[in-house]
């Protein structure tokens, strides 16, 4: 079964868990202006010009209704309305073509800056994900041995998600919500000192409650989400082993157990909820109640003539003024239950940013080597020389920093340890003083129980891991001075576990070598003997894969896998475990196809199967990570020791 | 579409109160937070008059006559009975905004509760047949990303899906009472605001929808990546890969932001129709106040309207977001019923043979397919006869079909044609807990549960004694090293057995298999992790300790079936041979070619560890 792209942190909700490291942000903006400096500024300023065009009317509508109020009055006194209109309509329409001016700049600035935004935000996820990906490429295989891979995942789905979240909206919002905060305390501020202490009492009562409920919810969305994972995690295991289920009649009892984690997430997740529901209800309404006091406040202030307290300097309170404060005590209270919404998001939002940033920070894969691969041709004298064009010779150039001289080795597969000790995590050795020599051409095997330190012998040789002592030769070059790339591309490997990328079956071959032709692949495949499935497929060549090669037996997965190897033609192969996916029978039809890739070439390889490895040269029996055994096939039969047992299944290694 | 929101209404269930009040609730919040701003109003209008006039009502609005018709006359207790009624709607709003919001999540939670539950029985209700058309992916994605997606529409249908028409119509009845002609405003407005957010809605929906798709390949690109490292590493192709994973990213980055460049109009249009409310309402609105002295239209109608109007706008937006979030959660609800409707193809005859003989076991003219469109039989006319307590081993190929075979015994399938009988009974005719309790089979891709290793023997028997347990277990060659645990039997298994080796794994799935006491035993692969000598042992023991038991044994080895009475060669899903090893290897190509394969120089095959092949 594949597994799926699973997210390990379950869904983003409740309070994020950790603090998040300072200077993250700063980062994201740094990043943001790396990649889009002008847009950024230009998306900051149309914000800041939307934002003020959004909380301005108040203060237009403050003098739209000052002028009803003395135009009315006018009439009051006996004036005609002809009159009161002539005389204020004018001034009305002068504020509400200003209005408009401003509604016209902020509708443009609200347009650019979100398609703006939409431009920048993909832009910048794709910049991100690119970083990601490149640098994920650079790092050493023990990432990816101590990280499972649905977290690996996770920063390309979540964190991004995440990210996304925090750049499209959370900024934004947090700039535009602020802004209009200052926008309105300023205008609030203009006309009533008094009336805007009503209105800052409102919004402390809002934000108590928002603590004191939302405090609540977060304990219980906790629960919720422990309730949830326990279920999540039941199902799983269930639906994975539904076909024992039903085997051993176990329905009921599952139903039954499923029933009480069913039950226990309801309950937790209704808590939960209520919190949540209820929170919006109650402070909308605290925003009415607010409404009341202020409307109260305001007409005791206006009636009894309490002079005003205000920065337009006008003398007594107008109704006018009442009034513009119950808009803008409401674009007051929005924006500061905005502002506390955002304020978790944008802790969410940098949470998956900080992921990201520590993908990123990851130390690369070091490599020092300076020794490369070179195509060479060979003159009568055997001497080598350095040439633009393939060849078919590969030579290892080695300057030598001393006296700035260049060596040419010929490629040829000589591969020695010389008392190798290795372990993967510090003061554990897995492997203990190996030394073995493999010659040019010759097929050197490994056996021993899972653990033995089979394939980590290999992944010395290709330096996916580095030595802790000893020396690894390759051609009589220290593996450590190559560089890695070269050293790889003169490596072939075959694993057990065939990875296959989405693509046609040709592109599979070819990734073995890019710039290898349709004959090559296709030679290649007739050497690793499956060309004959192959042209059986419906599109032949041309038959698409997809990542788990489905509608392909594991065995043709394979043969397209060593069919991949072969086509790169590298001197040196390894193969882990290659065949033991394919059952015996099949098995014989492989081998032929494996001998004619083995002939001429270095070959590791590492088998369960010992009829696999029957007619190596040379056969390594290791134990707890040391080489107990080795010799050929007979002489190890005839040394009657741990390979014989094996042999004759008298031995079990678990 | 309709059929499946009707079958999943269904499990609402004894939720239905709550899913009923809660839109009742909502309604009334509604109904009060739309009464606030006209009260609001009506008290603006007065104090502006009585401001004006000094005391003297010029021309009061007409609460005000009913207000002072309980003698309350004077101006701050008029004021003070509006404030009171102003603060009663706020908290009735309040209360009721509340109680919506808990029925809403009891409702809502309850309702997921119940599709969980009727999805995850329905699961548990499937026959293999089924199983297979569901991967076991997709079940739990259906059980879970699903499921909360529905929830979560659930939620916004009985609450704010109920709120904005509401909001909506209110406020323009409201609109039109407070502010008379001035509510033609919104003749204007509404139509411009539903024309671009439908537009627009249909614009990027496919285009989303498309970029979705792509996303999830781009992911998918990545995982393979991850998994194919050592690949990617080796042929030093991390440049190729970077250049590959570039192109997919930008083209998904360039189609999203196609379709949100057009998502961006949806602000700009929003504010396009308030700014025209508030413009006309300043103009328009003056204009009436001080032309028609306050009689048309007053004050406070001027900031009823406004408040009004915003409430209509806010309520269509709020709309067009619920359409887009419904509409997407949809395809999970169409995956969900997809499960609830899928009949178990495989149910109990209506009066069930209760009791299974022995362990004979006759297959007559047995062809068999997966499902209905396979072009292909798995198995061709298969005829054999087993008398119980006989050991049969089955070899062949990958993809012979050798499991098969042996599923049709304890109907995890049923044969397409042909009849299979278990004690001379027809196993369609059978209880299929009494036949699936006679007929073990240790499957080939078996699975442990999280639990002690005694929870989870008692799977095979609940009622099960530590001794029978441990006989079990040492028939199965697992006694030993269970006994090496420190907890012995109460050693605890990890979710899927990842603490036990592959070899511990199949002799605890073989003891848990016998502790059925089985008149069938079918061992399906089940030893292949087992090193050649303990494979023997255990057959030994089988041998010995349950000779009246059928033991069907499928391996790759020859080793693990050369002495059973009757071996079975399966090719193609055809039998192509049948007989005792000195038998076959006297008269069948294939078995001589198995054997010679794996006995190359006169020796026997041996595997040293966990052979983890399967199919």
């Amino acid at each position: 079964m594949n597994k799926t792209v699973k997210n390990p942190r379950g869904p983003v909700m409740g309070r994020p868990q950790k603090k998040v490291k300072k200077g993250t942000f700063g980062r994201v903006i740094k990043y943001l202006f790396k990649f889009y400096k002008g847009p950024i500024i230009l998306v900051a300023i149309c914000i800041v010009l939307s934002a003020i065009a959004g909380a301005s009317p108040s203060i237009f509508q403050q003098t739209v209704l000052s002028y009803v109020e003395d135009a009315l009055t006018m009439i009051s006194g006996d004036s005609s309305t002809e009159n009161a209109l002539a005389a204020y309509f004018p001034l009305i329409i002068i504020t509400v073509s200003i209005l408009i001016g401003i509604y016209v700049i902020g509708l443009i600035a609200s347009f650019i800056y979100t398609r703006t935004m939409a431009k920048v935000t993909q832009g910048f996820l794709h910049k991100m994900r690119t970083l990601m990906f490149s640098k994920m490429q650079k790092l050493p295989i023990k990432y990816f041995d101590t990280h499972t891979h649905g977290d690996i995942m996770s920063h390309y789905t979540n964190d991004i998600d995440t990210l996304r979240q925090l750049v499209s909206q959370s900024i934004p919002q947090m700039i535009t919500a602020s802004i209009t905060i200052i926008t309105v305390v300023c205008f609030m501020l203009y006309m009533s000192v008094w009336m805007t202490l009503v209105v800052i009492v409102g919004v402390i009562a809002i934000t108590i409650v928002t603590k004191v409920i939302g405090g609540g919810g977060a304990k219980y969305f906790v629960r919720q989400q422990i309730s949830l994972g326990k279920a999540e995690g039941y199902i799983e295991e269930m639906m994975n082993g539904q076909k024992v289920v039903k085997v051993f009649n176990h329905e009921d009892k599952s139903k039954a157990e499923f029933e009480k984690l069913n039950d226990q997430l309801c309950q937790d997740a209704t808590t939960a909820n209520k919190y949540a529901n209820t929170l919006m209800p109650i402070i909308n309404n605290i925003g009415h109640i607010l409404y009341v006091l202020i409307v109260f406040v305001g007409i005791i202030l206006v009636v009894n003539k309490v002079p005003n307290l205000s920065f337009s300097g006008s003398e007594f309170l107008q109704i006018a003024t009442v009034i513009s404060f119950i808009g803008m005590s409401k674009q007051f209270t929005n924006n500061i239950s905005q502002l506390s919404q955002q304020a978790n998001a944008i802790i969410m939002g940098l949470a998956g940013a900080e992921r990201i940033f520590e993908l990123l920070d990851e130390e690369p894969e070091a490599d020092e080597g300076y020794v490369t691969l070179v195509n060479a041709t060979e003159d009568e004298n055997g001497n080598l020389k350095e040439s633009e064009k393939r060849t078919g010779i590969w030579a290892w150039k080695h300057p030598h920093s001393a006296d700035g001289s260049v060596t040419y080795t010929r490629l040829c597969g000589d591969v020695r340890l010389n008392e190798v000790d290795f372990g993967y995590v510090e003061n554990k050795i897995v492997l203990h003083d190996v030394s073995l020599y493999a010659e040019p051409g010759q097929k050197i095997a490994f056996v021993g129980a899972t653990g033995a330190g089979k394939t980590t012998i290999t992944n010395l040789i290709n330096r996916f891991y580095d030595i802790a002592d000893g020396k690894i030769r390759y051609d009589g070059i220290n593996i450590n001075k190559i560089k890695k790339d070269d050293l790889r591309r003169s490596l072939g490997i075959v694993l057990q576990d065939v990875n296959l990328f989405t693509g046609t079956v040709m592109d599979n071959i070819r990734y073995g070598k890019l710039d290898a032709t349709d004959e090559e692949c296709i030679a290649a495949a007739k050497l690793a003997n499956a060309h004959s499935f192959i042209t059986m497929l419906p599109d032949g060549y041309n038959t698409m894969l997809n990542g788990s090669g489905s509608g392909l037996s594991q065995g043709q997965r394979q043969l397209i896998s060593i069919a991949r190897a072969a086509v790169a033609d590298p001197p040196v192969m390894i193969l882990d475990e290659a065949t033991s996916s394919i059952d015996t029978r099949t098995e014989s039809i492989v081998q032929t196809g494996m001998d004619s890739l083995m002939k001429g070439r270095t070959v590791f390889v590492i088998a369960h199967r010992l009829s696999t490895i029957k007619n190596s040269d040379v056969i390594m029996v290791l134990d707890h990570g040391r080489i107990i055994e080795r010799g050929s096939h007979d002489d190890l039969i005839a040394q009657r020791g741990k390979y014989y047992q094996l042999y004759t299944g008298a031995f079990e290694l678990e | 579409m309709f059929g499946n929101i009707k079958r999943l209404s269904k499990c609402i269930g004894e939720y239905k109160k709550s899913s009923i009040l809660s839109p009742i609730f909502v309604m009334i919040e509604v109904i009060m937070e739309c009464l606030i701003p006209f009260f609001t109003a009506d008290l603006i209008t007065y104090i502006e008059f009585y401001n004006r006039s000094n005391g003297q009502n010029v021309n009061p609005p007409q609460l005000i006559d009913f207000i002072m018709s309980f003698g309350v006359t004077n101006y701050l207790g008029i004021v003070g009975v509006y404030c009171a009624i102003l603060l009663v709607l706020a908290v009735l709003s309040l209360t009721f905004g509340a109680l919506a919001g808990i029925h809403c999540s009891r409702a809502s939670c309850g309702f997921a509760k119940n599709l969980r539950k009727e999805l995850y029985s329905s699961s548990q209700n499937f026959s293999f047949e089924n199983i297979d058309k569901f991967s076991t992916s997709s079940l739990v994605t259906r059980l879970t990303t699903d499921v909360t997606n529905v929830q979560q529409s659930f939620m916004m249908i009985i609450r704010t899906a109920v709120r904005s028409p509401f909001m909506f119509i209110f406020s323009i009845v409201m609109a039109v009472i407070r502010g008379g002609v001035m509510a033609l405003v919104f003749v204007v407005v509404i139509p411009i605001l539903l024309f671009g957010l439908i537009t627009i809605a249909r614009k990027a929906m496919p285009i989303f929808r498309k970029v979705f798709k792509k996303y999830d390949t781009l992911n998918a690109s990545v995982q393979e990546n991850v998994h194919g490292m050592r690949v990617v590493k080796s042929f030093v192709r991390e440049e190729h890969e970077t250049k590959k994973f570039e192109n997919a990213s930008s083209d998904v980055a360039n189609d999203f932001t196609r379709a949100e460049k057009i998502l961006a109009f949806n602000s700009p249009i929003m504010q396009l129709c308030m700014y025209i409310v508030m413009v006309s309402v300043c103009l328009l609105g003056s204009y009436l106040i001080i032309s028609s002295n306050s009689v048309v239209f007053a004050i406070g109608d001027f900031t009823a309207t406004l408040t009004y109007g915003m409430q209509i706008l806010m309520s269509l937006m709020m709309l067009s977001m619920i359409f887009v979030m419904t509409t997407m959660s949809l395809e999970s609800a169409n995956r969900i019923c997809e499960v609830l409707d899928e009949k178990p193809t495989i149910e109990n005859p209506e009066n069930p043979v209760m009791i299974v003989e022995n362990g004979d076991i006759e297959y007559e003219n047995v062809s068999f397919k997966y499902s209905q469109r396979a072009e292909k039989n798995a198995l061709t006319n298969i005829n054999l006869s087993i008398k119980s307590g006989q050991t049969v081993g089955i070899i062949g190929g990958t993809g012979s079909s050798k499991s098969s075979l042996i599923q049709l015994l304890p109907r995890l399938y049923d044969a397409t044609e042909g009849v299979v009988r278990v004690g001379g009974v027809d196993v369609r005719e059978y209880d299929i807990e009494v036949l699936r309790d006679a007929v073990s089979i240790v499957l080939q891709k078996n699975v442990l549960f999280s639990g002690t290793i005694k929870d989870n023997l008692r799977w095979g028997n609940e009622n099960a004694t530590d001794e029978e347990m441990e006989r079990a277990c040492m028939l199965a060659q697992a006694h030993d090293f269970v006994m090496s645990f420190p907890d012995g039997y109460d050693h605890y298994v990890e979710q899927g057995g990842t603490n036990l080796s592959g070899g511990q794994k199949q002799r605890l799935c073989i003891a848990r298999a016998i502790l059925k006491r089985p008149k069938i035993l079918i061992l399906d692969d089940s030893t292949s992790a087992v090193d050649t000598r303990t494979d023997a042992l255990i057959r030994k023991a089988m041998k010995e300790e349950i000779p009246d038991t059928t033991k069907i044994i499928i391996a790759q080895r020859i080793s693990s079936v050369e002495e059973a009475d009757i071996i079975i060669i399966l090719d193609d899903g055809q039998i192509n041979g049948l007989g005792s090893h000195e038998f076959l290897i006297e008269n069948n190509e294939i078995y001589r070619d198995i054997y010679t394969s794996q006995t190359k120089s006169s020796s026997k095959e041996t595997s040293v560890e966990g052979d983890d092949s399967n199919e």
